[in-house]
């Protein structure tokens, strides 16, 4: 029989990495929503994600179904650990949802729907934050449970990951926000882009050091040699990008920004990867221990690898008929 | 105060579903509808089809967006609160839950954009595809959230592996012995839900003598439909009835609160069953009638719940109401559309006050019936997850205390109860301004028009003015 476990650890992966990228982005243009100089500017800013929003959303259906579907036992184990920020993720991401659509239609509560958008993007993406935290420092387990307290993931560094997010999504939709807009409304999306590049330099920062210093393994996988030597590259290419990425936010470039500060994402991600390979429960199970049954895995991959590039191409076209600018429509000055 | 963590989660689930259920109940159909019109609009370019389609897609875009975030709940409810029945079932079960995200979810997300804010970027037919592309997404939901859901009542095609279900068979899995009949009842109840909306939506406007062209288009459309539809439905459920007495009896037992086994049973009408002394108070029957329903032979059997051990029996009283509140609300729904044919034969139709206000008063029937038909058939499911093999208590996560599940229960009723009135009364405003308003306002630039000023014109003006 095949070993379709690595095949389903790239899919989720991806799946997971695409869903961090798109609904990042738009959950940060949620974020800065909240310093748009007024209504008009608020209009475009909503705008520039309403036509694409919610097929990044279903990334998240995706990534939770996969690693139920390939992985279910760390789903079984992971999920119930992070009750809270899960379901404060859920209820936050009910207001940023249902905001796009009745601020438009709300006019009397419009103030309201406004915060709700905002706050909802905040408070979905530091639960996130907090989840990736709890994750990294791993969970209290016992046979196949999680055995720990539903408050168990709230630590120092799950809150100060919850922060970082903040800055990250805030990076991405700053991006987003600078190749989809021009004139005044750019030139401030530069401005906070900067602000929360920063923010994301001291975070990539504090938990590179932060991680190795709490966790004897991580350390280990990084600094041991030859291991060293093999993974020099990635914080180099990460330096590298943060200059690209500063150079981008503060020159003329239009989709620089956003590309870089994918890349950065992408730079981050497999560094929390490197360090808990080949772990899907850190410090109780790997991968493979973590799978479902063979012909479950295989099942899927069928339909999956069939349907995935399909879903790329059709999600590109969706992205292409939106292609361009967003502006308030001539009939309304 | 104690709280119980598997009571709480239960009540967690029902509340999330519930909610969650009321829109696919709705957007199933609309979709379809919706699909329906852009097609006629296509094909024989009619303005009166334009306009419908655009009106009923904002009323569609509302509740679509409710649904998406009520919807990413719920694969999570299955990790927070029940992550035994997670593990234990995964490797049956997940794959259909991914099919589903795969399949449905990415085509409506990735289509819906286009649908509703696209129609002056595309061409015509491509506009028309993208309608077409949503309404299959959310049939496609549909077959495999029903399979999943069919295969916790009817399990086929597994093998069980220290204490886990593994897969042996995936044809058995999906069409697993009560699937079809589950899927036909679901979809087509969906379908009717939707019908009466539009119908109810359709009267109002008659009534009130606005948008009359429109409104008789929709008003004979969805009675010629729910014409061939409600009956058919009847006839469906009359036929999952007779597949859940094969597979389900202490189900079916439950729901007709029948103690005894015996031939030639009566058709129960009201009763209140007592669980504790195995027996029903004040019951009102029609003699022959159950067999004759129940097994479509008047001198057929049909088991009773004393042939199940106690703590393997449904708790009857809910079941048993659910299913006559069904039942009886499809009945009205077949007593309107019987006077719809003759009023059309007698040409009053759109001019009948009493029918047109029964009509309009109409629109919540078909939520009911599929939220009662939703509760006759998981309740009496109970007290299992898996029929027969995994009990609801053994489902539940360890690690949650009570307090942990009466917070997060708390965290949704609040959040539920401010989106959804506030939906339901942004929904009832764009059916007061009514399909004239918006004919054209996506349409007439040619640039990427932003959704806020299509969406917001009309009802904002005071406020572009100033």
């Amino acid at each position: 029989m095949i070993d379709f476990v690595p095949l389903w650890t790239v899919i989720l992966g991806l799946g997971v990495f695409l869903y961090v990228m798109l609904d990042g982005f738009d959950l940060g243009v949620g974020i800065l929503y909240g310093f748009a100089p007024g209504r008009e500017a608020r209009n475009l800013v909503m705008n520039s994600i309403a036509p694409i929003w919610d097929g990044n959303e279903t990334w998240l259906v995706l990534g939770i179904v996969g690693l139920l579907a390939a992985f279910p036992l760390a789903f079984a184990i992971i999920i119930p650990a992070v009750y809270f920020p899960i379901l404060v993720m859920l209820l936050a991401l009910v207001f940023r949802g249902t905001a796009f659509e009745f601020r438009f239609r709300d006019a009397e509560h419009r103030t309201f729907w406004d915060h709700a958008f905002n706050i909802g993007s905040g408070v979905a993406t530091f639960a996130q934050g907090i989840v990736l935290g709890a994750f990294i420092q791993g969970f209290e387990v016992e046979g196949r449970h999680f055995v720990g307290s539903s408050f168990d993931c709230f630590t120092p560094f799950s809150i100060f990951t919850g922060i970082a997010l903040l800055f990250g999504y805030g990076l991405l939709g700053a991006g987003w926000l600078i190749l989809k807009t021009e004139g005044e409304l750019q030139a401030w999306a530069r401005r906070l882009g900067f602000r929360c590049f920063i923010g994301v330099g001291l975070a990539v920062a504090v938990v590179s050091v932060w991680t190795p210093l709490v966790d004897s393994r991580i350390a280990e996988r990084w600094f041991s040699w030859p291991n060293i030597a093999y993974l020099a590259p990635v914080p180099i290419v990460t330096a590298l990008l943060a200059i690209w990425e500063w150079r981008a936010i503060r020159g003329k470039a239009e989709v620089a920004p956003f590309a870089a500060a994918i890349c950065l994402f992408a730079m981050s991600y497999l560094g929390v990867a490197i360090s808990l390979w080949p772990m899907i429960v850190p410090h109780a199970f790997t991968l493979w221990e973590a799978a479902s049954a063979p012909s479950t895995q295989a099942f899927l991959a069928v339909g999956t690898l069939f349907l995935l590039p399909v879903i790329l191409m059709y999600t590109g076209w969706s992205y292409w008929v939106f292609r361009g600018k967003v502006r308030a429509d001539i009939g309304y000055h | 105060m104690e709280f119980d963590a598997l009571l709480l989660s239960r009540l967690q689930f029902v509340w999330v579903v519930a909610w969650h259920i009321l829109l696919p109940a709705f957007t199933v159909g609309l979709a379809s509808f919706i699909a329906v019109l852009e097609g006629l609009h296509f094909f024989t370019g009619k303005p009166v089809y334009f306009r419908l389609s655009g009106f009923w897609t904002k009323i569609f875009a509302v509740s679509f967006g409710m649904g998406v975030v009520s919807g990413i709940v719920m694969p999570f409810q299955f990790g927070t609160n029940w992550s035994r029945f997670s593990d234990a079932t995964a490797d049956v079960l997940s794959p259909l839950l991914a099919y589903e995200g795969l399949m449905a979810f990415f085509l409506e997300s990735a289509f819906l954009g286009v649908l509703l804010f696209g129609r002056s970027l595309v061409p015509r037919w491509a506009h028309f595809v993208a309608a077409l592309m949503v309404a299959f997404g959310t049939l496609f939901s549909s077959f495999w959230i029903l399979a999943t859901n069919s295969w916790m009542q009817t399990p086929a095609g597994y093998a069980i592996e220290n204490g886990r279900f593994v897969p042996v068979d995936w044809m058995a899995i999906i069409f697993n012995p009560s699937f079809p009949y589950r899927l036909a009842h679901t979809v087509t109840g969906f379908y009717v839900t939707t019908g009466f909306v539009v119908l109810s939506v359709a009267a109002y406007y008659l009534r009130r003598g606005r948008f009359v062209e429109e409104a008789r288009t929709m008003f004979s459309m969805t009675l010629w439909l729910l014409t061939v539809l409600v009956p058919l439905q009847i006839l469906i459920g009359d036929l999952h009835g007779l597949n859940t007495r094969e597979h389900q009896p202490a189900k079916l037992a439950a729901i007709e609160a029948r103690w005894e086994t015996a031939s030639r049973v009566p058709l129960s009408l009201f009763a209140i069953p007592d669980q504790e002394a195995e027996t029903n108070h004040f019951e009102i029957e029609i003699p022959l009638l159950g067999s004759l329903i129940l097994t479509h032979d008047p001198n057929g059997t049909v088991q009773g719940l004393k042939d199940f051990p106690k703590d393997q029996r449904a708790p009857v009283i809910i079941p048993y109401f659910a299913f006559r509140i069904m039942v009886g609300l499809g009945l009205i729904m077949l007593a309107i559309v019987f006077v719809s044919w003759v009023l059309r034969l007698r040409r009053d139709l759109y001019i009948t006050e009493w029918y047109l206000r029964l009509c309009q008063y109409a629109a919540p029937i078909g939520f009911v019936a599929v939220i009662a038909g939703w509760v006759t058939t998981e309740v009496g499911r109970q007290p299992w997850t898996v029929y027969g093999l995994m009990r609801t208590a053994d489902s539940v996560t360890p690690s949650l205390s009570g307090t942990d599940v009466a917070l997060s229960l708390a965290g949704y009723m609040i959040v539920y109860l401010i989106m959804y009135p506030a939906g339901g009364l942004m929904m009832m405003r764009l059916v007061k301004r009514g399909p004239a308003d918006q004919h054209d306002d996506a349409v007439e630039s040619g640039r990427p028009r932003g959704p806020v000023d299509a969406l917001s014109h009309g009802q904002s003006g005071s406020e572009k003015a100033s």
